[in-house]
């Protein structure tokens, strides 16, 4: 029986094969949806980029598939990705790699999941971009997810005890992962001893540093983004207060805030899977080709989006998509096929299960001498 | 019928036929799916923005008071409209979504009406730069308190919290602190939106045609000559004032019930300051013209999307132009002689009409 099944298989492989080398090849049309204008156009042009990296790398290996990418802007407003959305069916669109922020994400996947569509996000990361929704998938990690990894790795690699956490009560990125955090710390028998909020508008960081401080905080943890973060370690530094700083993705970017003295980031801690200088040959190639084309240095999020379209197109490959397929007879297909690939990117090896959400190991990084290094 | 009547019931009609053939002529191209997803998607949001820049502009442009939180009213019926329609549907088990929209619409205007009312009273006492200050501030204070909002549906009944999630185990969230509101079931139509279009039209066109349309116009245009003339200048400002709350609320819930999700954050100053571009643009106390403008404005970015990198760059360039050229007497002078032969032609039908009456 497995010596027909393994027959088979060579023969379907064969076939394959043949059939690749006589047909033309099949153009998949994928949708790139992110705030390429405005405030978090930082973060929708990283994602941008990568997936121009990895579609350049697939259409120039010549494969049984060739993609178009669509690009449209969604501004990371939830009215605007509506229309964003539509630009892109408009244009033709078979499925969507997008949207890069969370809110947008989840605006324009309810839509998607209504008509049917298709979609893969590369770093939307609340829970409610897949909540009810079985047609949007992940590449990052959800933030109740970063949370509790992050006290999981707090715990398992005993940092310490007593910990700090400082977070923006106004947005959701911020509270998605201090709650989970605060929920595993206390099943870990980590500490909370102080706990200090901020808003978007908050530039004076001296009051929430201090009350660590006085609370004798071994560890601070930043579930933000760099930019407040960036505030709170120069307040830290000008108290003399020395305590670990954990932070997550959003903290990748720190290093080339301007005006920022990165010497300050030293010995900070974050959650990330993606590490610009690492020695990983693939990481090393991606980084040198993004750097050749767009003459920086890619963010995790760019790293997010390159492994993304390699997901689509293993997505597509396993579901048999064609050229001609309509973004409704795509979707079903394509989220059967997900549940089943295997993929290994630059962001670690990944598997999906119905909920969405992506499985994979948490990895966290430490800033030495102005770089990331990956620990363990 | 004097002259000064006539021409503005000929204004009045030509708004209103203006708006009825673009319904027509939408709904017949949705009918023969001719219509660009992009253009379907586009019709609830231009008509929740048409509302809000005609509303606007019975603030701005006929009360002569320059609001700057106009977008705080229209947040206050976007929660109160997803609030209601959750908790109807929750609740009550209330299927039909025209049924809900339209009590999730009233239910938006009458909260933002009264806001209106308690924002109205001190405010309204103020002038000029002042009152611009404080609706700025208004605008803020509101989109503030929703950021820490928390509303839930449990067993038929609301429950409220602010500052701290502390609400029974078992809600149903409806709005989720800075989230926004959540898990909307979006039920706006292109219908309704278009009704409530006209309804605003006919509110604004009425009111400001009206006596005590001609008292906030006065008190717009020499607030002592009113007041020595009895006009109480607070009520009047004050009529203006919270009738466009109400429709900013309507405007609000349609807008929010046409989507799954609304954060604070679209509702910043900058979107107060969009509509009243829209209504600088249409010109003060020209309602057709905010009409045209906000639909223009609406969908000229994503008519630029070509543009691609470059399209916002693409839409400020064109907002210039528009604007210096609207205002170049030589090209008003050259489009209103263009428009001259349409206008004689209404002009000689009325005449007729109006002579078979004499």
């Amino acid at each position: 029986m497995k010596k027909l099944i393994a027959l088979l298989l060579a023969l379907a492989l064969t076939l394959t094969v043949c059939a690749a080398l006589a047909e033309e090849p099949v153009v998949l049309k994928i949708a790139h949806i992110g705030p390429t204008t405005g405030a978090a156009a930082l973060y929708g042009l990283a994602t941008q980029h990568g997936a121009e990296i990895a579609v350049d790398e697939i259409n120039a290996a010549g494969g049984k598939y060739q993609i178009e990418l669509i690009t449209e802007d969604d501004e990371h407003n939830v009215e605007k990705v509506i229309n964003a959305y539509n630009a892109a069916l408009d244009a033709g669109a078979q499925m969507i790699l997008g949207s890069t922020t969370s809110k947008p994400c989840e605006a324009a996947g309810a839509q998607g999941y209504v008509d049917r569509v298709f979609f893969l996000t590369p770093s939307a990361s609340s829970t409610a971009v897949i909540e009810d929704k079985d047609n949007v998938f992940q590449v990052c990690f959800t933030d109740p997810n970063q949370g509790s990894a992050s006290a999981q790795y707090i715990a398992e690699h005993k940092l310490g005890t007593k910990i700090a956490v400082i977070y923006n009560n106004a947005d959701v990125y911020s509270t998605g992962i201090r709650d989970t955090f605060v929920e595993k710390a206390a099943e870990m028998g980590l500490e909370i001893v102080s706990e200090e909020t901020f808003t978007d508008e908050t530039t004076d960081f001296t009051v929430q540093v201090g009350k660590a401080q006085e609370a004798g905080a071994e560890i601070v943890f930043l579930p933000m983004y760099y930019t407040p973060a960036s505030l709170i370690l120069k307040t830290a530094s000008d108290k003399n207060y020395k305590p670990i700083f954990f932070g997550v993705d959003g903290m990748d970017g720190i290093l080339s805030v301007e005006g920022f003295d990165t010497s300050l980031a030293e010995g900070v801690m974050l959650l990330t899977p993606f590490v610009a200088t690492s020695e990983d040959e693939r990481v090393k190639s991606f980084v040198a080709k993004y750097q050749e084309k767009f003459n920086e240095t890619p963010i995790q999020f760019a790293a997010d989006a390159y492994d993304g379209i390699y997901i689509l197109l293993a997505a597509a490959e396993k579901a048999g998509i064609t050229a001609e397929m309509a973004p409704e007879e795509a979707c079903d297909l394509l989220i059967a096929a997900m549940k089943e690939i295997q993929v290994d990117g630059l962001t670690g090896s990944m598997t999906w299960d119905e909920s969405g959400a992506v499985t994979k190991t948490p990895m966290a990084a430490t800033i030495v001498n102005g770089v990331y290094v990956f620990e363990d | 019928m004097t002259k000064a009547k006539r021409k503005r019931l000929i204004y009045n009609l030509v708004t209103y036929a203006l708006v009825i053939a673009a319904y027509i002529i939408l709904q017949n191209m949705i009918g023969a799916k001719t219509i660009s997803r992009s253009l379907k998607g586009l019709l609830v949001p231009i008509c929740a923005w048409i509302i809000m820049a005609v509303s606007l502009n019975l603030v701005i442009g006929f009360s002569g008071e320059l609001s700057l939180g106009h977008a705080g009213f229209m947040s206050i019926g976007a929660y109160t409209g997803a609030i209601i329609s959750g908790w109807l549907l929750a609740a009550f088990d209330m299927q039909d979504p025209t049924l809900r929209l339209v009590l999730a619409i009233a239910g938006g205007g009458i909260v933002a009406g009264i806001f209106g009312v308690l924002i109205g009273i001190p405010v309204l006492r103020l002038r000029g730069d002042y009152l611009a200050i404080v609706t700025l501030a208004f605008g803020e204070i509101i989109r503030n308190l929703v950021n820490v909002l928390y509303v839930g549906t449990a067993d038929g009944q609301l429950h409220f919290a602010f500052l701290n999630k502390k609400l029974p185990a078992d809600v149903t969230m409806l709005v989720d602190g800075a989230k926004g509101a959540v898990k909307i079931k979006p039920i706006s139509t292109f219908t309704v939106g278009f009704v409530l279009v006209m309804i605003t039209l006919i509110v604004v066109l009425n009111l400001v045609n009206s006596r005590a349309g001609r008292a906030i116009q006065a008190t717009r245009d020499n607030r002592i000559a009113a007041e020595s003339m009895g006009v109480s200048v607070t009520k009047y400002k004050m009529m203006a004032f919270v009738t466009a709350a109400v429709l900013a609320g309507m405007a609000g819930a349609l807008y929010g019930l046409n989507s799954s999700t609304v954060v604070p954050t679209q509702f910043t100053f900058n979107q107060s300051i969009n509509v009243l571009v829209f209504v600088v643009l249409g010109g003060l106390g020209n309602v057709l013209g905010s009409v045209i403008s906000a639909t223009f404005l609406t969908v000229l970015p994503e008519v630029l999307r070509e543009f691609a990198d470059y399209r916002m760059l693409v839409y400020a360039v064109v907002l210039i132009l528009v604007m210096i050229f609207t205002n170049n007497p030589l090209i008003r002078s050259v489009f209103g002689r263009a428009v001259a032969p349409v206008k004689g032609l209404f002009r000689g039908k009325k005449n007729s009409v109006s002579g078979g009456e004499a």
